[in-house]
């Protein structure tokens, strides 16, 4: 396999599916570590991708996950259909949460799902659109 | 000491055997909130929480904890449990509170 190309995988994750939240993660973690990836690398994009996965379930309407997994990395594209997010910038800081008080009394909401993304991430990129939906891509290296 | 000798030391209830016992236990970590823990919780450590849904299972399992403790006395359902059977993580359970609990766990590393 070359640089270029890559092996895809497409996950759909459902609002409110807090039951099977993590099983993409799960997948991808198991996918890579087949692959002899280097663990601490897998331990990243476990992170990052179960943080995506969470906040999908948590806030979006629903989404898809699509991963291509590289010789040299992993690209994560996680796109849902809204409600979308007013203010990157405040979302982006630790601690800041929308999150309702159910999912509070879950253990999530700490404000630490996006940092938590960011921090993963060799490259990260946040679009958003209120009323259209949010797209984060997250790039991790395996060296 | 591996997760084998945490069980044979019976200083918790084993509530789940993930039949990983040669994993080597690295520390002790306290935590409730998921994201948190996700983030921060070691690699093989023992989690001691009070947080007993299947989500803390599934963060268990993706951030590679060696073994986790309900702590409190919490009760772990039916779901809980065989989500803990499917992914293979040892469960524990303590009267003790989280800080006790750990510090029990704690002295026996």
């Amino acid at each position: 396999m070359s640089c270029n190309d890559s092996l895809h995988f497409q996950y759909v994750v459902s609002k409110d599916d807090f039951t099977h939240a993590g099983s993409a993660s799960s997948d991808v973690k198991n996918k890579l570590k087949k692959m002899n990836v280097d663990a601490s690398a897998v331990r990243k994009v476990s992170i990052a991708m179960y943080e995506g996965e969470i906040n999908m379930i948590i806030h979006a309407y629903g989404g898809t996950i699509d991963v291509d997994i590289y010789e040299d990395r992993i690209v994560m594209c996680l796109k849902d259909t809204g409600p979308g997010i007013a203010n990157i910038e405040e979302a982006m800081q630790e601690g800041f949460s929308t999150a309702p008080a159910d999912v509070i009394n879950l253990g999530f909401g700490a404000g630490m799902g996006l940092p938590n993304m960011r921090a993963n991430s060799d490259e990260f990129n946040i679009e958003s659109e209120v009323g259209v939906g949010t797209t984060v891509t997250m790039t991790i290296y395996f060296t | 000491m591996t997760i084998k000798e945490l069980i044979d030391k019976n200083i918790f209830t084993l509530l789940n055997d993930g039949e990983n016992h040669d994993v080597a236990l690295t520390g002790c970590y306290c935590c409730d909130l998921l994201s948190i823990a996700m983030g921060h919780a070691p690699e093989g450590c023992i989690w001691i929480t009070v947080m007993n849904n299947v989500n803390t299972l599934a963060v268990a399992s993706l951030a590679e904890c060696g073994c986790v403790v309900l702590a409190c006395d919490v009760v772990a359902d039916d779901a809980f449990l065989a989500k803990a059977k499917e992914q293979g993580i040892t469960v524990f359970r303590s009267d003790l509170p989280v800080f006790d609990a750990a510090l029990k766990a704690y002295n026996c590393l």
